[in-house]
């Protein structure tokens, strides 16, 4: 038996989604600009509710400044993004997370001095409903309201099997478990739409399999939509059901991974013209 | 007995430190500046105590509670009008706003109190207790000193690792980034951090003053800088580092004051500071920092 695999989670932590079928995310003509330089431009892109899509591209494509709009860590200069039916326009980063939008990151970004338990805390931070005088004179509804935050950080912990790490430092986990803690965290702040920043990087071929695996896991799970940004060509052929491919800061093709795998653009973008055509 | 009478002056004037210097580490743990204006939040919340029980007669736990509330909307003003939009800015610019509002602070009571001196009445109403025939005296305000700052110290740990808004600010302290992507409001936090310093202050102001009975518009000045020094040297950002750091340099300071000499008793406070960050750069509680290569 592996331990790393996703386990079926109680009742409690799946989100009751109303069963609509619009979509998760819509970004229309979304670009921005750094001085002179268009980082992205006209930006165009659909994610159904239960949809895992992949955005792909050589180095500085612009793939992790589209996150960094779509969390609202910069504001656009051009364009909007729909979340759930939503205009992010003007909301604070924290303000966009609430309204559906998780990360991980690129490399790692754990609370490291904190402790496991405490990272999925602050994860499930919005609703935790006590004030501070309640916590400060430790009144009946603190202590009840944190036993029920600590019952539900432990069945998000579970996931991953990671129950017996929960008092562990973060940063002294194992890489892969770090990696695995940064999703808890990102899912214990209960989004419709999961970024992943390149979670396979430096894993070997059978984590990558395994995360492949969990990935679908919690999609399924949760019903949500994740949307990652992947270099590595089986892991993103083999789980997205729709691709974006960036280069210099648009988007050149989108499409199923058959699709992407036979458009003569991305060949060129990752390999180069051939010499004479 | 001279050496216990100086131990137990040491011990009371370095929790006056370790309370000031609480609110610098906890402000720097979180907003990572210096808030150099924190000393001159103590000279008005001695002020404001001053005020209260002078020209109103109110009783002195009144008058603490009116200086803690002033001071904390105080705290919470200078950050949001003066610290807040620099928040993308370099820290030297965050630094010398911190300066200039120190000054304000300081130019406002001069023209609200003048410069001439008031004259506290403590809070403590507590006689001197004489221990061992009369040799050993502890002081009402040495007792409450002590008693408050470990209280705080407590009460600060509790609250930094079990509540929620705590966890959120440990969280901001270490990756301002990742924890607002967590759903975490920065600004509340940072707001919450000043208030929080700012409450202190005003305790620390009203105890110092008790203690020492003139007061000022510069009275703030050498505390707050003392407290700084006192939360460098115990590691600044740690809240037992804050703590352990104001102790060490009450005592350093009564005793080189007592038995070697009272002009360079500031003199030998920071030298030691000196030395400890030669040995150890981040303090004595101080955290490593670990370069990313």
């Amino acid at each position: 038996m592996n331990g790393k695999m996703v386990n079926a989670p109680s009742r409690g932590i799946i989100p009751e989604r109303d069963a609509d079928k619009s979509l998760a995310l819509e970004t229309i003509h979304l670009g921005i600009s750094f001085g002179g330089l268009k980082a992205v431009d006209d930006f165009n892109l659909t994610l159904g509710r239960t949809e895992i899509g992949g955005l792909i591209g050589p180095n500085g494509a612009g793939k992790t400044t589209v996150f960094n709009l779509l969390t609202n860590v910069y504001a656009p200069t051009e364009g909007t993004i729909i979340v759930d039916g939503k205009d992010t326009r003007g909301l604070k980063t924290f303000q966009v997370n609430r309204l559906g939008i998780a990360r991980t990151f690129q490399n790692i970004r754990l609370f490291n001095n904190m402790s496991v338990m405490d990272n999925v805390l602050v994860g499930l931070h919005h609703e935790m409903d006590y004030g501070f005088p309640k916590a400060l004179l430790r009144l009946p509804g603190f202590y009840k309201s944190e036993r029920i935050a600590k019952k539900r950080a432990m069945e998000y912990l579970s996931l991953f099997n990671m129950q017996d790490m929960a008092e562990h430092k973060a940063g002294s986990l194992p890489y892969g478990a770090q990696r695995r803690l940064e999703i808890v965290r990102a899912l214990a702040t209960n989004p419709t739409i999961l970024l992943l920043d390149e979670p396979a990087a430096g894993m070997n071929p059978s984590e990558t399999a395994e995360l492949m695996e969990n990935i679908r896991k919690i999609r399924d799970t949760f019903q949500i939509c994740i949307f990652l940004i992947e270099h590595d060509m089986s892991f993103v052929m083999g789980l997205c059901e729709g691709i974006a491919v960036m280069n210099f800061g648009r988007i050149i093709a989108k499409g199923t991974p058959e699709e992407i795998k036979s458009n003569p653009q991305v060949i060129e973008a990752y390999l180069g013209r051939e010499k004479g055509k | 007995m001279s050496v216990l009478n100086n131990l137990i002056g040491g011990l009371s004037l370095g929790s006056v430190y370790a309370i000031i210097a609480l609110g610098y580490t906890m402000v720097y743990g979180i907003a990572k500046m210096l808030n150099f204006a924190h000393g001159d939040v103590i000279m008005i919340g001695g002020y404001m105590c001053f005020c209260a029980m002078q020209y109103l007669g109110l009783p002195p736990v009144v008058g603490i509670l009116i200086a803690m509330v002033v001071c904390t909307v105080l705290g919470v003003l200078i950050e949001s009008l003066a610290y807040r939009p620099l928040r993308g800015a370099p820290s030297l610019a965050v630094l010398i706003t911190a300066i200039g509002v120190s000054y304000y602070l300081q130019n406002a009571a001069l023209l609200i109190w003048s410069s001439n001196p008031k004259s506290f009445t403590s809070v403590v109403a507590l006689e001197p207790i004489q221990l061992a025939a009369g040799r050993l005296t502890v002081t009402g305000e040495a007792i409450v000193t002590i008693i408050a700052a470990v209280v705080i110290m407590t009460a600060l740990t509790i609250f930094t690792s079990r509540t929620k808004m705590g966890k959120a600010m440990r969280a901001v302290s270490e990756d301002r980034g990742a924890a607002q992507l967590m759903g975490i409001n920065i600004n509340r936090t940072i707001s919450m951090t000043f208030a929080i310093g700012a409450a202190l202050a005003a305790i620390a102001g009203v105890l110092y003053c008790s203690a020492y009975p003139t007061l000022s518009p510069t009275t703030g000045s050498l505390p707050g800088i003392k407290a700084f020094t006192a939360a460098v040297f115990g590691g600044i950002g740690s809240i037992p580092g804050a703590m352990l750091g104001g102790i060490l340099l009450g005592i350093i300071e009564i005793f080189s004051n007592a038995y070697i000499s009272t002009q360079l008793s500031d003199a030998i406070v920071f030298a030691v500071l000196i030395i400890v960050l030669l040995i150890k750069p981040t303090g004595l509680l101080g955290k490593k920092i670990r370069e990313k290569v």
